[in-house]
């Protein structure tokens, strides 16, 4: 338990609680352990018969034309980006919430409101570009 | 077993040795899937009920042992491996999607501390300092997994499912995230335990300080959020039967299938607890401790009590979420993505705004009240501007005439 204890020794403005990992990291292991063993499992009691039909990919009986890895649409991928950079602002807001709520200073409020304005700009522009639309 | 009490005025935190580590995760998992398995009974009983029909109720005595049947038939199905899937990415990809939904469990609070023979045995898995953070994690590890298996299954119903099914969870994770940044913003804290006892006490002596009686609007874009993340109705795009079939798990079956459905509603009592926690007090219920002072309430009833109480608030969301899924009809992918980014990101920002000017005010409790009123109102009045009705279908087929002609 000691070596979880030193990897929780940045401890927030939150108190001088401890922080765990060795659980987490032990309930990683079980969920895989029960993922693998139920798949094996089933893979070992369940039967198989294969037939050129049945192997193909399913197309609601349609006979399947071409591959299905083709080029999709580029929305996909654009919304991708605006998340990315909406995610990693909502990340960044988390330790200063923690800090802003334990400081209430005008002036942590402000440097946050400057930076969620530079973001909305940014947010603005995505709008009238039409990347938020998928209609 | 290695005990280790923390004197603290608001929390008795105790960390579990491994053994009752183990323990705890062994026996949560089996709660969990127990929990998991019933909830599937009961959501065919309640569609059952709003439908007018009877519902599941041959196995067993009154269905009950419906679940059962099913994980049976599940496992002696043909566990069918297509010749034309990428294999390894193929069974990575249910691997992916349950183990996220699984681990996402270690950081709720459950049930607070007890002491059993005097040894101090806390019913959390794991409390770390950065939970909230944590559980949006495990929350979108998940969308790793079902692009991984509709893209390994190659065909092409997958492949559209696990891209939808991508850029909708991740749509709904942003406004999710802010909401949580605005919710840990008033209480201070990511632990989710602290969050649970800053939602401690009762005014007047009767309405206690929950969340969502001062932030409903924060409460109501979470609710749409997980509805969202869990892939329900309205939003279950990803495996919308008439147009993907199965979506990203068409070309599976067997129990890698089924991991997929538990992991659906894994990740549905995750959520569930987790808005628990933030909105409704967690473990905390009239006469019953949510702040656990030290030394308070530590006997095992209690902690059974407040087990309960915890379960029985994700059963009230989970309700919610079934009737909803009984009620509103599908929502086309636009209505989907417009909602996530041109109403919620905007309200959910705001709500940060607010609850930032509330709290640098030092302004009381009602004040957030406000705070939520007015963004509520603003984001109407802005939907109003900018004329944004949720249908836009009559504008989309009059340009398709256009282009057409």
């Amino acid at each position: 338990m000691r070596a979880a204890f030193v990897i929780a020794s940045l401890e927030s403005a939150a108190g001088p609680y401890p922080s765990d990992w060795l659980p987490v990291a032990m309930l990683v292991l079980i969920a895989v352990v029960f993922a693998v063993g139920t798949l094996a499992l089933s893979a070992m009691v369940g039967r198989s018969r294969r037939g050129p039909v049945k192997d193909s990919p399913y197309e609601a009986g349609v006979v399947p034309v071409g591959d299905a890895r083709r080029r999709f649409h580029v929305r996909y991928y654009v919304i991708a980006m605006v998340f990315l950079l909406f995610d990693v602002e909502v990340v960044l807001l988390f330790p200063w919430a923690v800090l802003f709520n334990a400081d209430r200073s005008g002036f942590l409020l402000a440097e946050m409101f400057v930076f969620l304005a530079i973001l909305a700009v940014g947010y603005v522009y995505a709008w009238r570009k039409g990347v938020l639309r998928f209609d | 077993m290695n005990r280790i009490v923390f004197d603290n005025p608001l929390l008795l935190a105790a960390a579990n040795g491994p053994l009752a580590t183990l323990l705890l995760i062994v026996g949560l998992i089996i709660v969990m899937l127990t929990v998991v398995s019933y909830l599937i009974l009961f959501e065919r009983w309640i569609a059952a009920q709003i439908q007018d029909r009877v519902g599941p109720n041959r196995a067993g005595p009154f269905g009950l042992l419906q679940p059962v049947a099913d994980i049976v038939k599940l496992f002696i199905k043909e566990d069918f491996t297509p010749s034309h899937v990428d294999r390894k990415l193929y069974w990575l990809g249910p691997i992916w999607v349950i183990a996220p939904a699984i681990i996402g469990m270690a950081v709720l609070p459950i049930g607070g501390t007890v002491v059993v023979a005097g040894h101090a045995f806390r019913l959390q898995v794991a409390s770390i300092d950065v939970a909230a953070l944590f559980l949006l994690m495990t929350g979108s590890m998940g969308v790793y997994g079902l692009v991984v298996g509709g893209w390994a299954s190659d065909t092409k119903y997958s492949v559209l499912g696990a891209l939808r099914s991508a850029s909708q969870l991740i749509s709904y994770e942003v406004p999710a995230g802010l909401v949580v940044v605005s919710i840990v913003l008033v209480a201070g804290s990511l632990r989710l335990e602290t969050i649970a006892a800053h939602q401690a006490g009762l005014w007047w002596g009767w309405l206690p300080h929950w969340l969502i009686f001062t932030q409903p609007l924060a409460f109501l874009i979470f609710i749409v959020c997980i509805l969202a993340e869990c892939n329900r109705l309205p939003f279950d795009l990803p495996e919308a039967e008439q147009e993907l079939i199965g979506g990203f798990h068409t070309e599976y079956s067997s129990m890698k299938f089924g991991l997929f459905f538990l992991a659906e509603f894994t990740n549905a009592v995750v959520a569930s607890l987790l808005t628990a926690v933030l909105f409704l007090g967690g473990f905390g219920f009239w006469g019953l401790a949510g702040d656990q002072p030290a030394g308070v309430q530590t006997q095992w009833y209690f902690g059974l009590a407040r087990v309960a109480v915890s379960f029985g608030k994700a059963g009230l969301i989970i309700l919610l979420m079934m009737q909803i899924r009984w009620t509103l009809p599908r929502f086309r992918f636009d209505q989907l993505a417009k909602l996530a980014w041109q109403v919620l990101v905007p309200a959910s920002l705001l709500l940060v705004f607010a609850n930032g000017i509330v709290l640098w005010l030092h302004a009381p409790p009602w004040a957030y009240l406000l705070g939520n009123v007015a963004v509520a109102l603003l984001v109407a009045v802005g939907a109003w501007l900018l004329g944004g009705r949720v249908t836009g279908r009559q504008r989309t087929l009059v340009l398709a005439e256009r282009s057409h002609a």
